[in-house]
């Protein structure tokens, strides 16, 4: 079965198709709600976010011009209202919220046990990424994101996407290694 | 390994999350995959990448969905929101993408690559009718009364080849800016069947018309159609 394109979607809901708007609803919010929640890290502010994210899709699909992929198109107006509302955000609060983010390093029952489980390690690690290394290895790994999309959607040009991602990817090494797993690398 | 090698192997390292995630093209990919299976050094890392691979998915799917107010609010906006009063342009950029959306890529990819060869057969009849009907001379702009090209009805129609490098972007714009639909196609050498007015053009008008068309950076090839 054929399943109509997002570019088609796009089409008719600038011509006000409110079905359309509800297939690609349905297509795309999980994944671009985990992207912002990501960032954000606050259920009830994804939800705020992604509902205005598409209502900015309703509104401006007639100007997409179809030069990267709609998902593309997406969390790239995502990813600016994420941060727009990080910055909205105060500083005191903001640093309330990045020193709960950060883990005590001592051996708590839950590192003992990640330690145990190379894989719960790994994602306990992921968590404890900056917010820029974050993003990429989401956007590369989950989102399925070429270099060039990762680079229309960040603003950044294509190398530094590479060595961003190579960046994140040595932090998560380095972050193992405090949870005495040694990757052999970097 | 020299400054050359180095710099090839680091350029490969870089490359291996999108290896793993599959989002590489066909020539990068064939580039990692010959480096891992002559270092296995860069293939014990690469199964490194592929376990932050697989943590990421389950980390994000972890994640869960958001709730159902979150549509219920958007739809109570939607409906809110004016009305959409879909320009021109709007409508026929949409018809254009739906259009091409509807081709599969592999009839999309045929039509650009039997173009070249189509396209001399194609060249091949209608200069023959050219010749006949303008007794030799030289012209830009083309008639036939071919099968293919017969024009059924009102309105006044032409057959058009896009240029293989026109984008999407570009050929909107092309028929936005002088008013065309595409009726169908894409049929033998690319060619697609586009409405130039929706009335019938005197015969002059309307090569005058083709004629003005074939200017454009999108047009490879232009022919009206003719009863």
């Amino acid at each position: 079965m054929q399943t109509t394109s997002d570019d088609v979607l796009i089409g008719r809901i600038a011509g006000g198709d409110r079905l359309a708007m509800q297939v690609l609803f349905a297509r795309h919010h999980v994944r671009v709600y985990r992207f912002v929640l990501r960032l954000v890290r606050n259920e009830a502010a994804a939800e705020d976010l992604i509902s205005e994210v598409f209502l900015d899709v309703w509104r401006q699909a007639a100007k997409f011009e179809g030069r990267s992929a709609v998902s593309t198109w997406i969390l790239s107006m995502a990813r600016f209202k994420a941060l727009s509302s990080l910055r909205r955000r105060t500083e005191e609060a903001l640093d309330d919220e990045t020193a709960g983010t950060i883990e005590d390093t001592d051996d708590d029952p839950e590192t003992a046990l990640a330690k145990k489980d190379k894989g719960a390690a790994l994602r306990q690690c992921l968590e404890r990424l900056s917010a820029e290394h974050r993003e990429i290895v989401d956007l590369v790994y989950y989102h399925e994101k070429s270099v060039a999309e990762v680079s229309s959607i960040v603003g950044i040009p294509e190398a530094t996407v590479k060595t961003r991602m190579f960046y994140a990817r040595k932090k998560l090494s380095e972050l193992l290694k405090e949870q005495g797993i040694d990757r052999g690398w970097p | 390994m020299n400054a050359a090698d180095r710099n090839e192997a680091t350029d490969i390292e870089l490359l291996l999350p999108w290896h793993a995630a599959g989002t590489l093209s066909a020539r990068d990919a064939q580039r990692v995959e010959a480096a891992l299976a002559d270092d296995p050094e860069l293939a014990r890392r690469y199964e490194a990448v592929r376990d932050e691979l697989g943590q990421t998915i389950e980390l994000n799917e972890s994640l869960g969905a958001p709730s159902a107010r979150v549509m219920a609010d958007l739809f109570a906006k939607i409906g809110a929101e004016p009305a959409h009063r879909p320009a021109l342009s709007v409508t026929l950029g949409a018809r254009v993408r739906e259009f091409f959306a509807s081709r599969s890529p592999r009839t999309l990819a045929w039509s650009a690559s039997a173009a070249a060869l189509a396209i001399v057969l194609q060249a091949g009849i209608i200069a023959g009718v050219l010749l006949k009907e303008h007794g030799g001379s030289r012209t830009e702009t083309f008639e036939t009364a071919s099968a293919l090209m017969t024009a059924p009805g009102n309105g006044s129609y032409a057959m058009v080849r896009f240029q293989p490098q026109a984008n999407i972007g570009d050929i909107t714009q092309f028929l936005e800016a002088n008013k065309l639909s595409i009726i169908g196609g894409p049929v033998a050498g690319g060619l697609y069947r586009v409405m130039v007015a929706d009335t019938k053009l005197q015969r002059n008008a309307l090569v005058d018309r083709i004629k003005k068309l074939q200017q454009d950076k999108v047009v490879g090839f232009i022919a009206a159609q003719t009863e």
